[in-house]
């Protein structure tokens, strides 16, 4: 039997070792390229000179950034919302199901969140398409007004948010399956005991107990909303007047469409301070929150 | 067609004939150096079948070369031509020879190797290239790219002839006859205003006008003709900001009533949406190369023999159409530039660009004057007979692009950040005062026009 030399009998040299991948993964796909955009912004738009924050300065000054602004905030907060509000009572429904009828709900449940988003926001361009909409079609057969999905200012925020919804609210529904099913039955049976209702034992049983999972899933789903990107590319482009440009998709316009990269650059670390904060709050409330249930 | 503002292909034609006549019988002498391999990125043509014409004439080159060429057509949709480009450009790695529309030479200027020599050959032989033209890939002194063998359309009128007869009274057959026959008092009286009238008679006939008025190309090429047609500009030729005008408020003010007589859906187009509306009847007119009429002609054959292709309208200061003219330029990282440039002396060549007219079935505007006359396919394409007569350009129109006339590299900016269109918008649909639209405007100006 050949022996193992005596560094990799060290069992943190062996941890290390397999996590060499990882942080390759890492530093490769997150840490250069973060720090490569940080770079960029720095410089002029011929990308030939260090001009500091200049690009951040001038951003501050333009009326489209600050719509941006207060367009992706609007975007991730609705959309999160009610992504985990639709994920939750959903969890509940399926939770509520014998477990071996389960499987296929959860299944189907799943398959908005599992389609490539690009793919899936194709089809719902079709059904929102400007002039031959399929919904609207459908809609005019029952006598009603056509709306104008992708047009008109209000409805074209609307339409991508119902979109991002649909997409996110599976991952919402999966955490808070899981998360359900690891709260003890034991709890609810003394809750009834003691003669609780299903309000109390919602707000006094499980809310508690899925309260860190909450908020390690809605700080996910901040970020990733945040960033969203295909589904404002493949539906509206930014339009109409600009109105459902995001982070992404407006770095996008102005760095590679309109070849200014460093302020494009500057465009999409503009939320990085912002979730660092955020993740930073929710991080250490869950890490409290842990440390004195233990 | 691409040529100087205020000179009209005949006029060109007029002025080069003699020289060209002589070069137009030179053969094509290959250079030294070609063999290996060619990759080419090219972009996915709009008229079915195209592409496969193109791939044969390649191949049949490299054959004859010993190259090895492959081709990869890149759709124009969702701007996938320029984000390829991005991303060889900044990898350093890609094809050897990409297309390039009009805005994309001076985006990559720095990343293509000048091809003087090309080009001077190609201009020796043929005759020079068109003034617009020009003007987008001879920068800083040295040619960026030699002139594609495709997809170099211009935004004509496409118009329904019989419903523009039935419902507006004007028959566009007898103004743009498909012959050298234009009255030219007639085509006069074809302006912005004419047209705008036409459109308030279709619209009340549930036959409107449509043209994008969203952030895609078509709405920037034909918002370029019409401002131009006033007289506006966003930026002017020496690089100043210029959007607070009367010029500007008068296009402003026309597309305030043109707009609501048009669908509401105008905001959310791509570039594929007038295609797509015309073909299916709905619609009474859009600006478009022949690309809808020949999709038309496949699928919707009783829509594509009454579409009629004819001068874009005149306004206060001229008459415009907007004009993409295609490059094909060598990427400083090609390994193989010498038969790069024999490919592209190779598809300037007359009976290349021929081929590629008549595949496209007209779509194709040659960029070297001299070509104009080497094919009837303008004349003879139909049904509806004589319908693409004027799509190449006839009369009075001056070419123009978006950005216009500010420098090129400018020019490409406001084009790809949608200005005039979101400008447009707000006005006609976000309903801002022209004042505070222009205000705004000028905000993203500054933006592009920052060092």
């Amino acid at each position: 039997m050949r022996v193992l030399p005596p560094l990799l009998r060290r069992k943190p040299a062996v941890a290390v070792l397999m996590c060499v991948p990882l942080f390759a993964l890492i530093l490769g796909l997150v840490a250069y390229p973060f720090f490569h955009a940080l770079f960029l912004a720095t410089l002029n738009k011929a990308e030939t000179a260090f001009v500091g924050l200049d690009n951040f300065t001038f951003l501050f000054g333009r009326q489209t950034f600050w719509m941006v602004v207060r367009q992706s905030l609007l975007f991730a907060l609705v959309a999160v919302v009610f992504k985990a509000l639709i994920g939750l009572a959903a969890a509940h429904a399926i939770n509520t199901i014998p477990t071996k009828g389960q499987r296929k709900w959860r299944g189907m449940m799943l398959i908005p969140w599992v389609i490539p988003p690009a793919l899936s926001t194709l089809g719902w361009w079709w059904l929102f398409e400007p002039t031959y909409s399929a919904i609207n079609w459908g809609l005019t057969k029952f006598a009603m007004p056509a709306v104008p999905w992708l047009s008109d200012t209000f409805w074209a925020r609307f339409s991508i948010i119902l979109v991002n919804v649909w997409v996110g609210a599976p991952f919402f529904l999966i955490m808070y399956l899981a998360a359900l099913k690891s709260i003890p039955g034991e709890l609810y049976e003394a809750a009834e005991m003691d003669g609780a209702g299903p309000w109390q034992k919602f707000f006094y049983i499980t809310l508690p107990m899925i309260r860190n999972i909450i908020a390690i899933t809605t700080l996910f789903s901040i970020i990733v909303t945040l960033a969203n990107f295909d589904i404002v590319r493949v539906l509206t482009q930014g339009g109409p007047l600009n109105t459902t440009h995001l982070f992404a998709t407006y770095a996008f316009r102005v760095g590679i469409e309109s070849g200014d990269i460093p302020l494009g650059a500057s465009v999409s670390l503009f939320m990085f301070p912002m979730l660092a904060i955020l993740a930073f709050i929710i991080l250490r409330n869950v890490r409290r929150r842990a440390a004195s249930l233990a | 067609m691409a040529l100087t503002a205020g000179r009209t292909r005949r006029n060109v034609l007029k002025a080069i004939g003699a020289s060209a006549a002589g070069a137009l019988a030179a053969p094509y002498v290959k250079t030294a150096g070609s063999a290996g391999r060619l990759r080419l990125g090219v972009i996915d043509h709009w008229v079915p079948g195209t592409n496969e014409v193109l791939q044969r004439i390649l191949a049949r080159w490299g054959e004859a070369n010993n190259v090895e060429v492959t081709i990869d057509f890149i759709t124009t949709i969702g701007n996938k031509l320029l984000l390829t480009a991005q991303a060889e450009s900044r990898a350093g790695s890609g094809h050897d020879i990409y297309a390039l529309e009009f805005h994309m030479v001076p985006m990559f200027k720095h990343r293509l190797i000048a091809v003087d020599d090309v080009v001077e050959d190609i201009v020796a032989a043929h005759g020079p290239i068109a003034g617009l033209s020009r003007q987008a890939a001879f920068l800083d002194g040295a040619w960026r790219g030699g002139p594609a063998p495709a997809m170099n359309a211009s935004a004509a009128t496409v118009a329904r002839r019989d419903l523009f007869l039935e419902h507006a009274g004007i028959d566009l057959t007898e103004l743009f006859p498909a012959s050298d026959t234009r009255d030219s008092a007639k085509v006069d009286r074809w302006d912005w205003e004419a047209f705008g009238n036409a459109a308030v008679a279709l619209h009340a006939a549930d036959r409107p006008v449509g043209a994008a008025i969203s952030p895609v190309t078509d709405s920037s090429a034909w918002l370029a003709q019409l401002f131009a047609s006033y007289g506006a500009a966003m930026v002017n030729e020496q690089g100043e900001i210029d959007a607070d005008s009367d010029a500007v408020r008068e296009a402003l003010e026309y597309l305030t009533r043109l707009a609501k007589v048009m669908p509401d859906s105008v905001y959310a187009w791509d570039d594929a949406s007038n295609n797509r509306w015309i073909i299916s009847g709905t619609g009474s007119a859009i600006f478009n190369p022949p690309s809808a009429w020949a999709v038309a002609k496949r699928d919707s054959p009783d829509v594509a023999r009454h579409l009629w292709h004819c001068d874009v309208p005149r306004g206060p200061a001229g008459r415009f159409r907007a004009f993409n003219s295609i490059f094909w330029g060598i990427w400083d990282f090609s390994e193989n530039q010498s038969a790069a440039r024999d490919l592209l002396r190779y598809v300037a060549e007359p009976e290349v660009v021929v081929a590629m007219l008549e595949a496209s079935q007209g779509y194709d505007l040659p960029l070297i004057a001299s070509h104009y006359d080497r094919t009837t396919v303008w004349a003879e394409a139909g049904p509806p007979a004589g319908g693409l007569y004027n799509y190449a350009l006839r009369g009075d129109e001056r070419t123009v692009t978006d950005g216009y006339p500010a420098p090129p590299e400018i020019a490409a900016r406001i084009s790809m950040q949608r200005i005039v269109p979101n400008l447009v918008a707000r006005v006609t649909q976000g309903g801002e005062t022209f004042d505070d639209a222009i205000g705004w405007a000028e905000n993203e100006l500054e933006g592009v026009l920052r060092g």
